[in-house]
């Protein structure tokens, strides 16, 4: 009667299934095209600077474009499990009654320290096979074993209505059915250093990436 | 959803048919509004089941994953 595969899965057939040579694979693409798109800047930007002083105005340009790329790129994976909040109708954005209730069902599926760390920080710690891995409401970072790269992941349960807590709980249960499924599912978005994730990740939520750095490690 | 964050939707126990009967009913029911049954396994472990199991301790309903 168990069935072990993500039912999920049938809806995005085409897709290669994530496993952990998927995710090296693509972790060294990432990191190519982190390059491609830096060298040449610092490249241009030292080169005028050598051929032209009067042209260092330009060439920090150039520098900064090889900064501020790289940080944008940062910047929308570690977005993948900021805090969504719900539309709101024009004004402020309602907060969910139901949270602290839904906290219940969350605590009870996870351990005493990933319940603390998930309190503190937000974010689900959930060991695997491909990594460790941290959920968000919207969205799961997957720190590789040996913690030197983070996987940045876009997944999120159908029902937009429900509580943070159980919008991450719904999370954790499909991840414990079928790991490379729920990775399957998900949108890869992001391929980095942890660094540079931590970097744009909330303050508040910077701890749950380190805790994961250590238990990968 | 009661205090403790969980909504009890059936109970049943391996010995009474009636409330196993009832409780696939509205296991059934469930599916069809596209929730998906999970059984917890060992830790950090758990089963998908398209039918409901009548020797599991619990049966947890989750509504389904997308990429966001």
């Amino acid at each position: 009667m168990p069935v072990q595969a993500l039912p999920e899965l049938a809806s995005v057939p085409w897709r290669q299934p994530t496993d952990a040579r998927w995710l090296r694979r693509w972790a060294r693409i990432w990191h190519a095209w982190t390059l491609l798109y830096t060298v040449p800047f610092i490249c241009a930007g030292v080169g005028m600077i050598w051929l032209e002083p009067l042209a260092t105005p330009v060439a920090l340009a150039a520098l900064a474009h090889a900064w501020i790329i790289p940080e944008l790129y940062a910047f929308r994976g570690a977005s993948v499990v900021r805090p969504k909040r719900p539309r709101a109708n024009g004004g402020e954005a309602p907060a969910f009654p139901g949270e602290p209730v839904a906290q219940g069902l969350l605590g009870d599926l996870l351990g005493h320290e990933e319940r603390e760390l998930q309190r503190d920080t937000g974010l689900a710690l959930q060991h695997g096979e491909l990594g460790v891995w941290l959920l968000g409401e919207g969205g799961a970072l997957l720190v590789s074993p040996g913690g030197r790269r983070v996987h940045c992941f876009c997944v999120q349960a159908v029902d937009r209505d429900l509580p943070p807590s159980d919008r991450i709980a719904h999370l954790l249960l499909a991840l414990r059915v079928d790991e490379e499924g729920f990775a399957t599912v998900a949108n890869h978005a992001f391929a980095g250093a942890p660094w540079r994730v931590a970097r744009r990740l909330p303050r508040r939520m910077r701890p749950a990436l380190d805790a994961a750095r250590r238990a990968a490690g | 959803m009661d205090g403790t964050g969980h909504t009890t939707l059936a109970e049943w126990s391996v010995e009474d048919d009636a409330a196993f009967e009832a409780a696939v009913r509205e296991f059934a029911g469930q599916q069809e509004l596209g929730y998906i049954g999970t059984v917890p396994d060992r830790p950090g472990k758990a089963k998908h089941v398209r039918e409901l199991p009548r020797d599991a301790d619990m049966v947890i309903l989750r509504r389904p994953i997308a990429g966001g």
